[in-house]
């Protein structure tokens, strides 16, 4: 394989195309520019979703009102939830990483259907748009929580029906990044490039490819059906004319929970992408992480009746759907295994991605067995709706994609930029982050104990101290998250020029030079029996 | 820009294309099978209202529906074997009939709904409410979701019969590229299945 001549050609930052500057990237049909305009995009959608929790950590910092009342925390936790939600965990990973990193690392120069990605952007955009304009105009912010259950999601004065469909245009863009890559995967491996050869990360984006392909659309068309509810009184989910909420329930998280899977099997990916890297040795069970990473996104389908344990089922759905939600745990539990044997008698290197991958592997632990927790049926009933469930899905949608995106961002960002960042202060971001998540979410596991029910602005006295921990908490995450911020910035110009491979990694994407060309690969690789992603000796 | 078309074509692949065609047709059954599941609910709930608010149906524009979307995906799939063998207008001829079928059918679903609002049968009419049953404002809020999302389709599938009557005259669907109407024909044909379960659901159960 060789690359000299294609050095001298211009990267994918530099190429000039039909259109010159901003145009030249919101009509780019190249993977990597559209990978980055959902970089830049959902970066911006997560500090203004970031800035309602800063609000919402405020608002808790003492019992009674503090600097809104009860109307605009139920705003603020619906806009939080809905933008964190659909905007940015949900897309965050596959369109972000899957879209730069997909084609390079089976080999081939662009996915199957590069206009149609764009389109995904734009329907992205527009999914946005939607979504704020129910902020800005109308009747008041809604008000309904993200889950916009029935009756109240048709009943309330709110402007909600432009955020139903910005989340439907949302899911859209989800469907079509999914189809997507699934022919990319069947259809453009590079020669050589068996099933059996595919770098892990590429596996789970397979994955989840066919859950957002075979999932969204039950919660698109709910989500009309809530919307034909409020303009026309069809009657399906309204008590008055004999449908039933209950069904809506379900049919909102036959969706939202495989979702779930949606945001978190890609950072199993990234994990297992970094931890072979940064131990300079094979990936420990190669098969067992697919097998894992599929049986995940399998079972995944049939455990949403566990969001409902208290909303009225049978006893035996409650301990069918109960007992398939522990097996989810032995999949995930697979991979924390394999990860600690890959770095067993590996040679570390100890990095800021490597960092990343420690940690997220310590908060997916944690929100993983207290997933068990809210699994079993009795203390389910305990704790439903208390801060121990906010504490739980935190740890896994913050914690596990979070850190596998910020593991990501920097595992790959001497490829997308050609630069390497600067390595203390990402250490430091790093350590400050990590601090404060600790802070952050670490009370809310005893608050829920305690009792104290979720989305509420105010609470008793008694749940004090553990909220006064927990604002101080946001406070030192955001802090170490401008930091990180701020490093990457100023070091996509100014950091220091790296070549191909700064980590030694294994897999294709390091054997182009940084940042990619426009075509990614001048001639399409070829596999040897030999070669494989993890192939260190 | 001649660089950018001889990448364009490099990327022509027609089998992704279809595979891309058929994976989004999983997510279109997916869409109505969440609707055919709720029927199902509601009628195991509500068997007798069912049965009667069907009565108010007339199976025959029913049956007469039916027998036009069947003739208009027999026409479509002619018109597949036509571009192959190289006949351009016997195609344009037969896409062109898929295309009038589409409309008629539109256009009997057109009275058909607005026979019902005349009667004063819609969601939300207060003659809906205070004279029927829960069971028949269920039946016929069904009704009118499930046959409306199946007419959207129907409009959406006239206009790719469109574009591909206008590209099949003007060339660039041809023997050699026929991707789009079969991708075309394949989602007519979706719709057509779909029709083809809503029939019996609603006119035929009594």
């Amino acid at each position: 394989m060789s690359f000299i001549s294609i050095e001298q050609e211009a990267n994918y930052l530099e190429h000039k195309g039909k259109f010159s500057g901003l145009l030249g990237w919101i009509f780019s049909t190249d993977h990597k520019r559209i990978g980055l305009l959902y970089l830049y995009s959902m970066a911006a959608m997560f500090l203004v979703g970031a800035s309602l929790g800063l609000a919402m950590r405020f608002e808790l910092l003492a019992p009674g009102k503090t600097v809104m009342d009860a109307q605009a925390y139920n705003a603020t936790f619906t806009l939080h939830g809905v933008i964190m939600i659909f905007m940015v965990v949900i897309p965050g990973l596959p369109a972000v990483f899957g879209n730069f990193f997909l084609p390079i690392m089976i080999g081939a120069k662009d996915v199957a259907f590069p206009r149609l990605n764009l389109l995904s952007w734009w329907f992205y955009v527009l999914g946005v748009l939607l979504v704020i304009s129910a902020l800005l105009f109308g009747p008041g912010t809604p008000d309904t929580g993200w889950t916009f259950y029935a009756p109240y999601s048709f009943r309330t004065g709110t402007n909600l029906l432009p955020a139903i469909f910005g989340a439907f245009v949302l899911g859209f863009s989800s469907i079509l990044t999914g189809l997507n890559f699934l022919v990319t995967i069947h259809r453009l491996r590079c020669p050589g490039m068996k099933w059996s050869k595919m770098p892990l990360f590429v596996w789970t984006l397979y994955a989840t490819a066919w859950i957002q392909l075979l999932a969204t659309p039950v919660v698109g068309i709910t989500l009309v059906l809530v919307a034909l509810e409020r303009l026309f009184m069809v009657g399906i989910f309204d008590p008055a004319l004999g449908g039933d909420p209950i069904l809506y329930q379900h049919l909102f998280w036959i969706y939202s929970h495989p979702a779930v899977y949606v945001m978190i099997l890609p950072a199993l990916g990234i994990i297992s992408e970094i931890i072979p890297t940064f131990s300079q040795k094979h990936i420990f069970g190669y098969k067992a992480i697919i097998a894992s990473t599929m049986a995940i996104a399998f079972v995944g389908y049939l455990v949403w009746g566990h969001h409902m344990f208290t909303a009225g089922m049978s006893g035996t759905a409650q301990y069918y759907f109960s007992l398939l939600t522990f097996l989810v745990a032995i999949p995930s539990a697979i991979k924390v295994f394999n990860w600690i044997s890959t770095m067993y008698k590996g040679s570390i290197n100890i990095q800021t991605p490597f960092l990343w991958a420690v940690s997220f592997i310590f908060v997916f632990m944690i929100g993983g067995l207290s997933g068990l927790v809210v699994g079993s049926l009795a203390a389910n009933v305990y704790v439903h709706d208390t801060y121990f469930v906010v504490a739980h899905f935190h740890y896994i949608v913050f914690g596990g994609t979070g850190f596998a995106f910020l593991g990501a961002m920097h595992y790959w960002f001497p490829k997308m930029f050609g630069r390497m960042y600067d390595k203390a202060w990402a250490n430091i971001g790093w350590l400050i982050f990590f601090i404060g998540f600790l802070a952050l979410y670490s009370p809310m596991f005893y608050l829920g104990m305690q009792g104290m029910p979720r989305r509420y602005y105010d609470y008793l006295e008694e749940f004090h101290g553990g909220n006064i921990i927990a604002t101080i908490g946001s406070w030192v995450l955001i802090t170490g998250f401008i930091i990180i911020l701020a490093n990457l910035i100023t070091s996509a110009r100014k950091g220091e020029k790296v070549g191909k491979n700064p980590w030694n990694s294994k897999t294709l994407e390091w054997t182009v030079p940084s940042p990619p060309p426009l075509e990614n690969f001048d001639e399409i690789p070829v596999l040897e029996e030999k070669d494989g992603p993890y192939n260190y000796d | 820009m001649e660089h950018v078309k001889q990448i364009a074509h490099e990327h022509y692949d027609p089998e992704a294309s279809k595979i891309g065609m058929w994976l989004f047709i999983f997510t279109e059954l997916l869409l109505f099978g969440v609707l055919f599941v709720i029927y199902s609910v509601y009628r195991y709930l509500n068997h007798g209202a069912f049965e009667l608010a069907a009565e108010e149906l007339d199976p025959f524009i029913g049956a007469v529906n039916t027998v036009i979307l069947l003739i208009s995906s027999m026409t479509i799939a002619m018109s597949t074997t036509s571009l192959q063998k190289r006949n351009r207008n016997f195609t344009l001829l037969l896409t062109g009939t898929t295309f009038v079928l589409g409309v008629v059918f539109l256009v009997n679903k057109y009275f058909e709904w607005s026979g019902k609002f005349d009667h004063g049968i819609f969601p939300g009419s207060e003659y809906l409410i205070n004279n029927f049953s829960q069971g028949e404002i269920l039946f016929f809020g069904l009704y009118f979701i499930m046959t409306g999302l199946h007419a959207l389709h129907i409009i959406i599938g006239l206009t790719l019969i469109g574009i591909v009557i206008w590209r099949v005259s003007t060339g660039t669907i041809n023997a050699d590229r026929p991707v789009l109407l079969e991708n075309t024909g394949l989602y007519w044909h979706l719709v057509d299945i779909i029709w083809i379960f809503l029939f019996p659901l609603f006119y035929l159960i009594i």
